[in-house]
C-alpha cells in the first residue's frame, strides 16, 4: 500500500512518513497541492490508497487539492485525510464537505494517526481481540 | 531513589482496601512516580516522608488522593471500536424489538473521564432502530476527579484526536479555547455519580446494557467474582454486559455465557440462571 504525503514542511513529511512506514505503507511526497496533483497524474492506474494533506501550503492549498481530487472519477478510491493545525470547527466541516474522510489536528501523537488509519480501515494488521 | 518497603506496603494495603486494585511487588516505581507530585504539593522531602506522615495522621482527603493517583484512568473514544459496532448493529436493535416503553437503561460502571458513556450515547443516536427512544444513562466511577472531568465534558485536542471520527467531532462537540466541549444536549443525558464497585451497589434498578470495561483487570479473583455476581442482580435477565478485551467471566463467574456480537462479544446471564439470581 502506498500513501501520498502533501505538506510544505519537509520535517512534517518526515514525521508523518515514519509513522506510515511503520504502519506498512510506502511513501510518496509532494510539497504543495499542485505538485501532489502532478504526482497522482504520474501514477497512472497505480494510485496510492491514502493522501495525508496539510491545509496551508504555497501554490495550491490542501482544501483546493481535495476539491480537485474529488472532481476526478478515476481518483475516487483515494482516501483523503487532512493533517493540519487548522482546528476551527467550520474548517473541519468545510474539509469534510469538500470530500476529506478524516481530519487530524496537529500536534498529534503517532498513536492518534494510527487510530485514524484504523477508523478508515487502512491498517493491514488490526490488533485486538476479535475471537 | 524509589519508595521504601514500608511505605510501599502501606500504600499497597490502602489502595487494596479502598479500590481492590492490587499493586504487585515490582510496582514500586509506579507508586513512586504517581505519588511524587502529591509529596511535593505537601512540602515533603520525598515520597517516603509523605507516606510516613499519611500512615500516622490518616487524613482521609490525602488518602483519597493517593488512591486516585494510583488508579489508572486510561480511556478513549469508542475504545476498541468493535464493542460499539456491536451495540449499534446487534445489541441496540435487539433491545428495540423487546422493550415496549421505548426506553433503555445503560450503566457505564467505570466511566473514567467520560469518553465511554458519551461514546455509548453517540452510538445510540446513530442506531436507526432507537430513533425517538430515550436512553437513560448512568455513569459511575470511584474517582471524584474523573467524574468532575466527565461532567464538565471538556477535552484537549490530543484527547479528541484519539479514536473520534472527524464527523462525530464536529457533530457532538463545540470548540472551547484550545480544546473541545461535548454538546450540552449530550451531557444532559448522562447522570454521573460516584460508585465504588467493591461496595454493595445502591438501589438503582435494572439495566439493559452494562459496560464494565478495563476495570476488573485490576482486581483479584475473589473481588472479580463478587462484582460479577452483583452485576447480575442489576442487569435485566435478557441484558447485555460488555467487558474489556482482556477480561472474561470464564472461571470467574460461570453464570455468564459469552455470546459473539459482530467482531466483538457480549456476556449474557445463562438461561438457567435468569430466574434464580442468588
Ligand atoms: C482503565 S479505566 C477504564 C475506563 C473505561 N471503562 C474504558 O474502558 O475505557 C479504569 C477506571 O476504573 C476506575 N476504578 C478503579 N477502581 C474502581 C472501583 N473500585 N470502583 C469503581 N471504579 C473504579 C478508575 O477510577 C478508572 O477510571
Amino acid at each position: 500500500m502506498r500513501a501520498l504525503i502533501v505538506d510544505d514542511s519537509r520535517a512534517m513529511r518526515r514525521i508523518v512518513g515514519r509513522i506510515l512506514v511503520d504502519a506498512g505503507f510506502e511513501i510518496l511526497e509532494a510539497g504543495d497541492g499542485q505538485e501532489a496533483l502532478d504526482v497522482l497524474a504520474a501514477q497512472g492506474g497505480d494510485l496510492p490508497v491514502l493522501a495525508c494533506v496539510d491545509w496551508n501550503m504555497p501554490v495550491m492549498d490542501g482544501l483546493t487539492f481535495i476539491t480537485q481530487v474529488r472532481k476526478q472519477v478515476e481518483w475516487r478510491s483515494i482516501t483523503l485525510m487532512m493533517v493540519t493545525t487548522e482546528s476551527e470547527q467550520d474548517r473541519i466541516v468545510r474539509a469534510l464537505a469538500a470530500g476529506a474522510h478524516e481530519y487530524l489536528i496537529k500536534p498529534f501523537t503517532g498513536d492518534a494517526l494510527v487510530e485514524k488509519l484504523d477508523l478508515l480501515g487502512l491498517l493491514p494488521t488490526t490488533v485486538g481481540d476479535h475471537s | 531513589m524509589t519508595i521504601g518497603h514500608e511505605a510501599f506496603t502501606f500504600v499497597r494495603e490502602l489502595v487494596r482496601a479502598e479500590s481492590a486494585i492490587v499493586l504487585e511487588p515490582g510496582k514500586e516505581y509506579l507508586v513512586e512516580s504517581r505519588l511524587v507530585p502529591l509529596a511535593r504539593q505537601g512540602g515533603h522531602k520525598d515520597v517516603d516522608a509523605f507516606v510516613a506522615e499519611l500512615s500516622t495522621r490518616r487524613n482521609p482527603a490525602a488518602m483519597r488522593l493517593v488512591v486516585e493517583a494510583l488508579t489508572t484512568n486510561e480511556t478513549s473514544w469508542f475504545r476498541d471500536t468493535d464493542p460499539f459496532t456491536a451495540l449499534r448493529q446487534t445489541v441496540f436493535p435487539a433491545l428495540a424489538k423487546t422493550r415496549s416503553k421505548r426506553e433503555i437503561r445503560v450503566w457505564a460502571a467505570a466511566c473514567s473521564s467520560g469518553q465511554e458513556p458519551y461514546s455509548i450515547l453517540m452510538t445510540a443516536q446513530d442506531t436507526p432502530e432507537l430513533s425517538g427512544w430515550k436512553v437513560d444513562m448512568l455513569a459511575t466511577d470511584l474517582s471524584l476527579e474523573m467524574l468532575e472531568r466527565a461532567r464538565k465534558g471538556e477535552y484537549s485536542q490530543l484527547e479528541v484526536n484519539r479514536g473520534l471520527p472527524a464527523t462525530t467531532l464536529v457533530r457532538h462537540f463545540e470548540r472551547l479555547g484550545l480544546g473541545w466541549r461535548i454538546s450540552p444536549a449530550l451531557a444532559a443525558q448522562v447522570q454521573f455519580r460516584q460508585l465504588n464497585l467493591m461496595r454493595p451497589f445502591p438501589a438503582m434498578g435494572k439495566f439493559d446494557v452494562i459496560f464494565l470495561r478495563n476495570v476488573l483487570i485490576y482486581f483479584d479473583l475473589a473481588t472479580k467474582r463478587d462484582i460479577l455476581r452483583r452485576v447480575r442482580q442489576v442487569l435485566a435477565p435478557d441484558g447485555h454486559l460488555f467487558l474489556g478485551a482482556a477480561e472474561m467471566t470464564m472461571g470467574v463467574d460461570d453464570a455468564w455465557e459469552r455470546v459473539p456480537a459482530g467482531r466483538s462479544s457480549v456476556y449474557r446471564i445463562r438461561e438457567e440462571q435468569r430466574t434464580c439470581v442468588p
